[in-house]
């Protein structure tokens, strides 16, 4: 194992040069004595030298894109354009000063109010807030908007918000922090939201509806319509979960369907980096009445000019962030967009849906699908039940045994609907040669639950650490170097 | 097309593979209504070298802070990145890695995670640290929320000196969910010690302090702790600079309970107000009320030492409607540049970015109320960052100023603070930018 940076240190070592402070006055004639710190922050002493080799050691335990396929089910983990990387490092961007005069920052309004309209023009809602950094942060925007539309109505006793059992854990979590109550619905048979389910639970208190489309199951939700009445009937308004929207670019325009309400996940759609968590890129769009609830400011454009808009501020729901959310995530967001054109984007979902049909089809054989039978959008739920119940393999087992394969896990028990969940996205990134190399890895793993399930269950030993103990993690909580010696 | 790999050929023998002849059979299930049959409305798509072009025209068009002597704060602060820095968050494996769910092969961004929160352990004296929030404004809000839900009580008194758009993300983080916020007003720069202690009570979930704070000011954090804790169980939550706990008390010190912040001024460039990330540090009894990701040491199978998420329950991916926050993806990689900018400065190197921070700004400050007719607007010890009053209206100021391409400040009056100039200074700042300052800001005064 890596030592850490802390045992790294050798007291004098220097990773910096400073220029000489030309302004001769003592700290001490600044500020009083009270306010100084005692003792010394402990951040190591090491050499620049140091710092590159110890991060190029942390790198090398890493998976990533370029190193692999990620077939994540829900997080989309597409390739990432070079060309991004190199145009988001211009100092007229990294330079750029949020308090900046309108006047010199046009070129960064001009980007993001088309951004603004091209995601809008997308997904077929009115306008677009760029605000949120991230697909929970959009949602917490989101239900914020709803509640600000029945506040503004007077209507204070809509305080329940409905979702399907299969949602994303960040659904009811954002539900709960936007001050509303979840009701929780089942899905029915066929993966798809009960409507006898809803009608039962709404009531005048419904103030929305969350639904992800297509679904965690990976398959659209066609009721939309039914839905759309139902929510609609006791002016409740439907929230769409756009994690999945990499499946319907061109294809389908949510806004123009029942939707009313929508978050974008940039770095999973528009092909920002993930980052290893972060940042991303979580804007809203909204049908037109609901437009003056969005965060301020939003881009506006008179004459030529485009300037920071707080027209809307009296009915805004506020902000969400310092200033104006991620923008150079937004920036290459749009790098990407104007690259692919209305084409490019419709092409993307379909080589997504084509590559997970793809291996879907494949693997029916060998892992229980639950609905198979019917084609899905760009992702796919597979079971271990199978290995589960006649070999006593884990799916955790299986994931495990994947990584040793040399391919990143698929996401797993998720959906909470499907025992022994193995989510698989592709993307349309991915080429048919990957594919096949994927699946003949899942196909042996299947054959090793027959012949060798010890191989699965010491899974994973090709990479960097053997199986972690998350348990320990918590019942020795250790959450920082605290100077005895890490290297076991 | 860009960025996808398989030809048509290729297509058609995958949909073959599937038993459908056309990509359009796969879409049974989608009701023909909403399919679209009219194209997305796009320009027509760009080739690298052309958005190349595009993208070099639209970064021209704004006037940066590098081509100009800038003296913007509030928030987001120019401070030197040394090189480093970038070809580290550049490498694919950290760049193009998803989060660290599997621990197996995620060890590299598991352990640098793990020596953030142990940087910004030390820096605040602290006993636990997440691994990073969206910004510092909602770092603070979810740090008000923690103490509503640790003490189960709903008043909430922030002290009035706070950056205005923390506060406006706070108001949104907190409304309409049964927590009432009471701001003490800070009209002389730092704030209303008198008042904070009337409005104090036994119902108080925390008092929120920033400092050194919107104004640049240095709050008496001792005294505000005082008063904090007289209340039943109030905690108290500081909003600090970490730039400047190089040399400013650790928050320990003034036993903060919970400590949040902006962390953009670690090694992250200004772009425009975001990305940026927020801390949250705090001690071990509140770990379990804390929102966001957290690294722990642990084993693997072999027993060898390696790093994994910890406290997860508290999660929304395991706990939903009941987790601490709804928080998913958040800022990681804004988080591994602090850690490699903390590594390279080392404690010596961001003393001296403080020092020279702190003693250029009062160098600047001091030759500016030499002009006539410019004070100090605030009596009060300051770190990087001070407000000026001007003799004339300030956007006059900033307007004429920018003609000779400087960015003086901040107008504070859309913060209901008339004629007042609100001035940040960086350790990049060399004497002969802050003189060239003083000089414009007499012509202003004398034209």
């Amino acid at each position: 194992m890596a030592k850490t940076i802390f045992e790294k240190n050798s007291s004098g070592r220097r990773g910096f040069t400073f220029s000489n402070n030309d302004v001769k006055i003592k700290l001490e004639d600044c500020i009083p004595q009270k306010y100084l710190r005692m003792n010394n922050a402990g951040l190591p002493e090491v050499s620049e030298l140091d710092v590159m080799r110890h991060f190029s050691e942390l790198a090398h335990m890493n998976y990533f894109i370029e190193k692999g396929f990620y077939p994540l089910g829900s997080c989309t983990m597409k390739y990432n354009p070079k060309i991004n990387e190199t145009l988001v490092r211009n100092k007229g961007f990294n330079d750029l000063h949020p308090f900046q005069q309108e006047d010199t920052i046009q070129g960064a309004l001009e980007i993001l109010f088309e951004l603004q309209s091209m995601l809008a023009e997308i997904s077929g809602f009115n306008q677009v807030s760029l605000q949120p950094v991230a697909g929970a942060h959009g949602e917490f925007t989101g239900l914020k908007v709803i509640k600000e539309y029945h506040t503004a109505k007077g209507n204070t006793h809509k305080t329940k918000i409905i979702l399907p059992d299969s949602a994303h854990g960040t659904n009811p979590a954002s539900v709960v922090l936007a001050g509303f109550e979840v009701v929780e619905i089942k899905s029915n048979a066929d993966g798809m939201t009960d409507l006898q389910d809803l009608r039962d639970h709404v009531d005048e208190n419904t103030a929305g509806f969350m639904l992800t489309n297509p679904n965690t199951l990976g398959l659209f939700e066609k009721q939309v319509k039914e839905i759309a009445q139902i929510i609609h009937s006791v002016d409740g308004l439907i929230y769409m979960d756009g994690a999945n929207l990499n499946a319907i670019l061109g294809i389908v325009k949510p806004g123009q369907i029942g939707f009313d309400i929508m978050h974008y996940n940039l770095h999973k759609t528009f092909a920002t980096p993930h980052g290893g968590g972060g940042p991303g890129s979580g804007p809203i769009g909204v049908r037109e009445d609901l437009t003056k609830f969005l965060p301020v400011p939003l881009i506006g454009k008179k004459r030529d000019k485009y300037f920071l808009d707080y027209s809307h501020e009296k009915t805004s729901l506020g902000k969400v962030h310092s200033f104006f959310g991620n923008f150079l995530v937004n920036v290459r967001a749009y790098i990407y967009i104007k690259m692919l054109g209305a084409k490019g984007l419709k092409r993307v979902s379909e080589n997504a849906i084509i590559n997970a049909n793809y291996i879907m089809k494949q693997l029916s054989k060998y892992y229980d699908i639950p609905h198979k039978d019917i084609y899905c959008m760009h992702e796919f739920v597979a079971s271990g039940t199978w290995q589960k119940e006649k070999h006593g393999i884990k799916t955790l087992d299986i994931a495990k045994r994947i990584l040793d394969k040399g391919f990143h896990a698929p996401t797993i028990y998720f959906p909470l609907i499907v025992s022994e969940a193995m989510m698989i996205e592709p993307t349309e990134t991915e080429s048919k040669e990957t594919l096949d190399e994927f699946i003949s890895a899942m196909i042996e793993i299947a054959q090793e639950c027959l012949e060798n399930p010890d191989l699965l269950k010491n899974a994973p030993v090709d990479t960097p650490v053997k199986r972690v103990n998350d348990t320990l993690a918590v019942r020795q909580l250790n959450v920082k170097y605290d100077g005895t010696s890490q290297d076991v | 097309m860009p960025f996808i790999s398989n030809t048509d050929p290729e297509r058609r023998e995958m949909l073959k593979a599937i038993g459908v002849e056309k990509f359009e059979d796969l879409l049974v299930n989608i009701p023909l209504e909403f399919l679209q049959n009219k194209e997305i409305s796009l320009e027509p798509a760009y080739s690298e070298l052309e958005i190349s072009r595009k993208i070099s025209k639209l970064a021209g068009m704004n006037i940066s802070s590098s081509q100009a002597n800038a003296f913007l704060g509030g928030g987001v602060y120019d401070h030197f990145i040394p090189a480093a820095v970038e070809h580290v968050i550049l490498k694919p494996e950290f760049h193009s890695a998803y989060t660290p769910y599997q621990a197996e092969v995620s060890q590299g961004t598991l352990q640098y995670i793990y020596e953030y929160q142990t940087m910004i352990c030390d820096l605040t004296g602290m006993e636990i640290s997440n691994a990073g929030m969206y910004d510092g404004a909602s770092a603070a809000a979810e740090a008000i929320l923690m103490t509503v839900r640790k003490t189960k009580k709903n008043k909430v008194i922030i002290c009035g000196s706070i950056n205005p758009n923390y506060l406006e993300v706070i108001k949104t983080y907190t409304e309409g969910i049964g927590i009432e916020i009471s701001v003490i007003p800070a009209t002389s720069g730092f704030v209303d010690i008198q008042e904070l202690n009337q409005e104090i009570d036994d119902e108080t979930a925390c008092v929120l302090l920033q400092t050194p704070n919107f104004f640049g000011n240095i709050e008496d954090a001792f005294a505000v702790e005082k008063i904090t804790h007289t209340a039943k169980n109030a905690l108290f939550i500081v909003c600090v600079d970490p730039i400047s706990l190089a040399i400013l008390n650790a928050p320990v010190e003034y036993r903060a309970d919970i400590v949040v912040g902006e962390g953009q001024s670690l090694g992250n460039a200004q772009n425009f107000g975001g990305p940026l990330f927020g801390f949250l540090a705090t001690s071990l009894k509140l770990s379990r009320t804390m929102p966001g990701r957290i690294v722990g040491a642990t084993e693997d199978a072999a027993g060898k030492r390696c790093y994994a998420l910890t406290l997860q329950a508290r999660e929304q991916h395991i706990r939903r409607a009941k987790a601490t926050s709804n928080i998913c993806s958040n800022q990681a990689l804004c988080n591994l540049a602090a850690t490699v900018y903390m590594a390279l400065m080392g404690r010596e190197g961001l003393i001296e970015i403080a020092k020279q921070c702190t003693t250029k700004a009062h160098y600047l400050a001091a030759a500016i109320t030499k002009i006539e007719g410019y004070k100090m607007a605030f009596k009060s010890p300051f770190f990087k960052e001070f407000a000026i009053q001007t003799p004339i209206k300030t956007e006059k100021i900033i307007s004429q100023l920018k003609e000779k391409n400087i960015f003086p400040g901040i107008d504070l009056k859309p913060f209901g603070h008339e004629n007042t100039l609100l001035i940040a200074v960086t350790e990049k700042k060399r004497k002969t930018d802050l003189d060239l300052l003083v000089s414009a800001l007499q012509e202003v005064q004398n034209g």
